[in-house]
């Protein structure tokens, strides 16, 4: 677990010894967010800066909305905290209840991409 | 590097928006270089648990048959500018393959098959999933050391491609090469679309 504000006392386990805390054990049990359906591609950014502890946020909603302060995917957020992606969701679904991070879901649910986007991405390549 | 801006300087909000291209093929082709190839970022890995529903079995009518699997990926990102990233999903090949993708394939604007002569008969489920399903999609042959060369047209006959599939030779250690194969995948994806929008 690499979240942020882990007791390090406790810490009795290293990483070498794999993930000892089952992957919804962090959302209490949850398998489903309360909100939104958060695609792997789907972009997050937090509204705030910092975000005090409080009652029904864990330590992993806190160090989503620190790695978000820079727009990141639902999947770059779940690599970065070595959490599922399903886990991560539920996570994010509490969040966006409290407003503290905003999603920005990718087209294709409304449609294909327009010309200039594949325009876009064949120049972005080519300047690679 | 600095991605982090969702305005631009006049004050208007940009709506960024991200687009996935998948890279599919069996274990040990070469997915994860050819991510690592481009990505900006070293290759981050993820899991996914996707729905398995009973496709191929009949008289399902009514009945939740689904089971769940777990996967996991590799994936990189490319920023292309402020309001627009593309991430290449590295996503591993198996004779399921056409029950567990659906959610991965969905909004993909296209998908590199990467196939290593040696077993090419690996890329089958890949390439019949994508036909299936109308994904865009082109094969890279990665030419490993001491792999025997073939032509493009025999790689076509061998694999029964339609012939506007593009089949190309690539180095999946290499950027310039493999950017040539992202390259051509999209001005492939694109008329794609184009000739479908107009059928």
């Amino acid at each position: 677990m690499t979240a942020q504000g882990d007791v390090a006392d406790h810490q009795w386990v290293d990483d070498h010894a794999g993930p000892v805390v089952r992957p919804y054990a962090v959302t209490g049990g949850r398998a489903r967010p309360v909100t939104g359906t958060f695609d792997l591609i789907s972009l997050v950014t937090a509204t705030r800066a910092d975000v005090a502890p409080e009652v029904g946020l864990g330590p992993e909603h806190l160090a989503i909305v620190g790695l978000c302060q820079r727009m990141l995917s639902v999947a770059e957020v779940a690599a970065h905290l070595d959490l599922p992606v399903g886990t991560v969701r539920v996570l994010l679904g509490d969040l966006v209840a409290r407003n503290l991070v905003q999603i920005r879901e990718p087209n294709t649910t409304v449609g294909l991409p327009d010309h200039s986007i594949f325009e876009a991405v064949i120049n972005g390549l080519r300047a690679l | 590097m600095d991605y982090g801006h969702s305005e631009r300087s006049s004050g208007a909000t940009v709506l960024p928006t991200a687009i996935k291209i998948l890279v599919a093929g069996s274990f040990g082709v070469g997915k994860t270089t050819l991510v690592g190839a481009v990505s900006e970022t070293r290759p981050l890995r993820t899991e996914e648990v996707l729905t398995e529903s009973g496709v191929g079995i009949d008289d399902l009518a009514g009945v939740e048959a689904k089971q769940t699997t777990t996967v996991a990926m590799d994936f990189g990102r490319i920023t292309i500018s402020d309001d627009l990233v593309l991430y290449l999903f590295g996503t591993p090949g198996q004779d399921r393959f056409s029950f567990v993708w659906d959610e991965l394939a969905l909004g993909a604007i296209g998908a590199v098959v990467l196939a290593d002569t040696r077993r090419l008969a690996d890329c089958f489920p890949s390439i019949d999933y994508f036909e299936g399903r109308g994904t865009p999609f082109l094969v890279a042959v990665n030419c490993f050391d001491g792999a025997r060369r073939y032509r493009l047209d025999e790689v076509q006959a061998a694999l029964n491609l339609d012939p506007g599939v593009p089949v190309l030779l690539c180095d999946a250690r290499q950027r310039e090469s493999v950017k040539e194969v992202l390259i051509t995948l999209v001005e492939h994806a694109m008329k794609v679309r184009y000739a479908r929008r107009t059928e």
